[in-house]
C-alpha cells in the first residue's frame, strides 16, 4: 500500500511532466513530499526578503569525494533561489561525519547565536541505528533538540536516513524512522521522509541505488533531487503558515 | 492439586507458529513486495507475538506433563538443555551473519554510501566483536528473537513450577514484572550501546501467559474469551489498528489521527511490548479462537499441512528461514532485485522451509521420534524436540 499509492501517484506525475523540468526523476517521489505543520519562521523570513537555513547532519549530508557544490544542502540553496524571486537564500552546512543526534544537539545554542537561522534542517538516525543507541535516549534527545531549537526561533524540519538497499537487513533503520515519524508528528515539525523517499526511487528504478560505484555521478543526482524535493516542502509548509497565521509557533510542551 | 495437563497435541499451535515463521522470513528479506502480506502491516502486533505466546504454550505443555511426571530437576536440565541448543543455533547463524556482512563489505562501494559503510566497523576487531557475541550482547539487525528465547526458556523451570502450583499468582507475578519493568526502564545491556531490542524482563508476559493458557487457564478463560461481547471488542480493535496503520503508509492521511490520541497511543514500543500491541495480539488471538475449533477439519487438509509441518520443527525451520533470508538477500545483490525475483526468491524460501521441515519429520520418524500425538511412551522424548 505504501508503495503501491504514491509510485501510482508518481508515475502519473513523470509521465505528466516528461517534457518539463530538468531533472523529472525527482518527481517520482514527489508525492512523498507533504507539508502537514506550518513553518512560520521562514514565512517571516520571506517576507524579510531574507532566508537563513542550516543543516545539521552526519556524514550522508556531505557527499564525499565530489565537490561541496554536489551535496544536497547546496543544491536546496540553488533550487530555494531559483524558485524564490528577489528573496536572498543562504544554506549553511553544519554537517561533520559520524556526528549522532546528542553530539548535534549540544551544538545548537552556538549554532542558533552565529548563524541566526529561520529554519534547522536536523538530518539524523543513521548513526544511532548503527551503534544501536537507546531509542528512548535517541527520543529525549530529538525532543530536547527541538525545543532548543523553537526557543531560539528557528523552524525544524527532520530529515531521515538514507534508504541503503544494500546494507537493509544489516542496519535496523526502520524503529529509528519511527521515532523520528512521532516526535515530529507531536511536535508539529515537518518531516522529509528521505527513507521513503529513495525508497520509492529505487523500487521504480529511478535511481540504482544497489550499484557498486567509486563515481559519484549517481550520488550527485540523488543529492540534487533531494535538494530539489526539500525546497518543495519548505516553501509549502511556509505557505501553510501564510494561509493559517493564527496558530502560534511557541512549541508546544508534551509530557 | 495441580491443574490437568491437556494430553493431544493441538495442532492449531503448529500451524500458527508454522505461518508465523514464514512471516518471520518474508519480513527478514529487505524491500520485499511479498512482505506486504504479512501482519506487521496491518496492525500493531506481528509474527513476534504469535511465536512467543505459542511458544510458551508449548513450552509449559510438555515440560509441564515432564515436571509432574519426572520431577523438577529432570525437567529443569530438559528445558537449560534446549535453551543451550537454541544458543548454538543463535552462534551459528552468527556466523553465517558474519560471513554476509564481511562479503558485501568487501564488495559495497558507492560514494552516497559512505556514512552506512560504518555498519562494517565491528569487522574491524573481530576479538571484541566475537566475545560480545557470545555473551548475547552484540547482536545483529533481525537477530533478536533467539536470544530472547534462550533467556525464556533459561527462566522456564522456576516459572513452570510456579504455574503448575499456582497458576493465577505465576500470570500476577508475570504482569507486576512487566509493569515493574515500564515503571523502573529494566533490560538487559546490549553492545556496543543500548539495551536488548526485544526485553526479556517485558516480552515474558506473552510467554508466562502462553504457559498459563497450557496449564488450563485457556479453559478457564473460555467463558469470557468466547463471548460475543469479547469477540466484538476484538474486532473493533482490529479495526481500529488497521486504521492507524493505514495513516503510516500513507502519512497524508496522519491528521485524521485527533492529537491527544497520537500523543498518548506514540510511540508503540516493540522494545517492551506495548500493552497496545499485546492487546493486538490478544484481539487476534481471540478471534482466532472463536472461528478456529481445535478439531477444525481444515487441520487435517493437505493444504495446511506444510504450515503445521514446519510449526512442529519451529527451532530448525526458524534458523533455517534466517540463513534463507540471508541468501534471498545476497541473490538479489547478486543477480536482481526486481519485482518478479522477489516474490520467485519468497516462493522459494517457503518451498524451502516445508522441504526441511518434512526431512526432519521423515528423520525423526525412522529414529522413531516423530512429533505429534499418536503412540509415543508417556514422557518420551517429545521434550528434547518440539518445543
Amino acid at each position: 500500500m505504501r508503495w503501491i499509492i504514491p509510485a501510482l501517484v508518481g508515475i502519473i506525475a513523470y509521465a505528466g511532466c516528461a517534457f518539463g523540468a530538468e531533472d523529472n526523476a525527482c518527481l517520482t517521489a514527489a508525492s512523498l513530499v507533504h507539508a502537514d505543520f506550518p513553518l512560520t519562521h521562514v514565512a517571516a523570513a520571506l517576507k524579510n526578503k531574507q532566508l537563513d537555513i542550516v543543516v545539521v547532519g552526519s556524514t550522508s549530508s556531505i557527499l564525499a569525494g565530489a565537490t561541496k557544490a554536489a551535496a544536497y544542502p547546496t543544491k536546496l540553496e540553488a533550487a530555494l533561489t531559483s524558485r524564490l524571486k528577489d528573496i536572498t537564500v543562504k544554506v549553511t552546512s553544519f554537517a561533520k561525519p559520524r556526528q549522532t543526534a546528542a553530539d548535534m544537539e549540544k551544538d545548537f545554542a552556538k549554532i542558533l547565536m552565529d548563524a541566526k537561522p529561520a529554519l534547522v534542517i536536523w538530518q539524523t538516525g543513521t548513526v544511532e541505528a548503527i551503534r544501536g543507541i537507546d531509542l528512548d535516549e535517541f527520543r529525549a534527545t530529538l525532543d530536547e533538540g527541538v525545543d532548543t531549537l523553537h526557543n531560539g526561533h528557528a523552524d525544524v524540519v527532520l530529515m531521515n536516513m538514507q534508504y541503503s538497499p544494500r546494507t537493509d537487513t544489516m542496519i535496523a533503520a526502520a524503529s529509528y524512522a519511527d521515532v523520528m515519524r512521532w516526535v515530529g508528528l507531536q511536535r508539529e515539525v515537518p518531516l522529509f521522509d528521505r527513507l521513503a523517499i529513495m525508497r520509492q526511487w529505487y523500487e521504480l528504478g529511478t535511481f540504482d541505488l544497489y550499484a557498486a560505484t567509486k563515481n559519484t555521478d549517481m550520488a550527485e543526482r540523488v543529492h540534487g533531487c533531494l535538494g530539489q524535493l526539500l525546497a518543495d516542502l519548505v516553501i509549502d509548509s511556509a505557505k501553510l503558515a501564510e494561509v493559517g497565521s493564527t496558530g502560534s509557533s511557541e512549541p508546544k510542551d508534551i509530557r | 492439586m495441580a491443574p490437568a495437563v491437556t494430553v493431544e497435541r493441538d495442532l492449531r499451535l503448529d500451524l500458527f507458529r508454522g505461518i508465523a515463521l514464514w512471516l518471520i522470513f518474508l519480513d527478514h528479506i529487505p524491500s520485499n513486495i511479498v512482505s506486504w502480506i504479512t501482519i506487521r502491516n496491518y496492525g500493531f502486533s506481528d509474527a513476534t507475538e504469535i511465536f512467543v505466546f505459542i511458544s510458551g504454550y508449548t513450552a509449559a505443555f510438555v515440560y509441564g506433563r515432564a515436571m509432574q511426571e519426572r520431577g523438577f530437576i529432570v525437567s529443569g536440565a530438559r528445558m537449560l538443555k534446549r535453551a543451550w541448543q537454541v544458543y548454538v543455533a543463535h552462534i551459528f547463524l552468527f556466523v553465517i551473519y558474519m560471513a554476509e556482512i564481511a562479503y558485501v563489505a568487501s564488495s559495497f562501494e558507492n560514494p552516497l554510501y559512505n556514512e552506512e559503510m560504518g555498519i562494517f566497523d565491528f569487522l574491524k576487531q573481530p576479538d571484541v566483536t566475537l566475545v560480545q557475541a557470545l555473551l548475547l550482547k552484540f547482536k545483529p539487525a533481525n537477530m533478536d528473537i533467539l536470544p530472547l528465547y534462550i533467556v525464556l526458556l533459561a527462566a522456564m523451570p522456576p516459572i513452570l513450577w510456579l504455574l503448575l502450583r499456582q497458576p493465577t499468582l505465576a500470570l500476577a507475578t508475570s504482569a507486576l514484572l512487566y509493569a515493574l519493568t515500564w515503571q523502573l526502564g529494566w533490560n538487559f545491556p546490549a553492545y556496543p550501546s543500548g539495551e536488548w531490542v526485544f526485553n526479556p524482563f517485558a516480552w515474558q508476559l506473552l510467554f508466562v501467559f502462553g504457559g498459563w493458557c497450557a496449564l488450563g487457564g485457556a479453559e478457564r478463560i473460555a467463558p469470557l474469551s468466547r463471548s460475543w461481547v469479547t469477540i466484538g471488542i476484538a474486532v473493533a480493535y482490529l479495526v481500529f489498528a488497521f486504521l492507524i496503520c493505514m495513516t503510516w503508509h500513507l502519512p497524508r492521511y496522519a491528521h485524521f489521527v485527533p492529537k491527544l490520541l497520537s500523543e498518548w497511543m506514540y510511540p508503540i514500543d516493540k522494545t517492551n511490548l506495548d500493552v497496545l500491541r499485546f492487546a493486538h495480539f490478544l484481539a487476534l488471538a481471540a478471534i482466532t479462537v472463536r472461528f478456529v475449533p481445535r478439531d477444525w477439519h481444515w487441520l487435517k487438509s493437505p493444504m495446511l499441512y506444510p504450515a503445521i509441518l514446519c510449526g512442529q520443527h519451529s527451532l530448525e525451520v526458524f534458523c533455517l528461514g534466517v540463513f534463507l533470508s540471508f541468501a534471498g538477500h545476497f541473490v538479489m545483490i547478486e543477480v536482481s532485485s526486481g519485482v518478479a525475483m522477489q516474490i520467485a526468491l519468497s516462493t522459494a524460501g517457503i518451498l524451502i522451509m516445508v522441504a526441511a521441515a518434512g526431512l526432519i519429520s521423515w528423520y525423526k520418524g525412522v529414529e522413531g521420534r516423530r512429533p505429534g500425538p499418536p503412540a509415543r511412551p508417556p514422557g518420551a522424548t517429545l521434550a528434547g524436540g518440539e518445543v
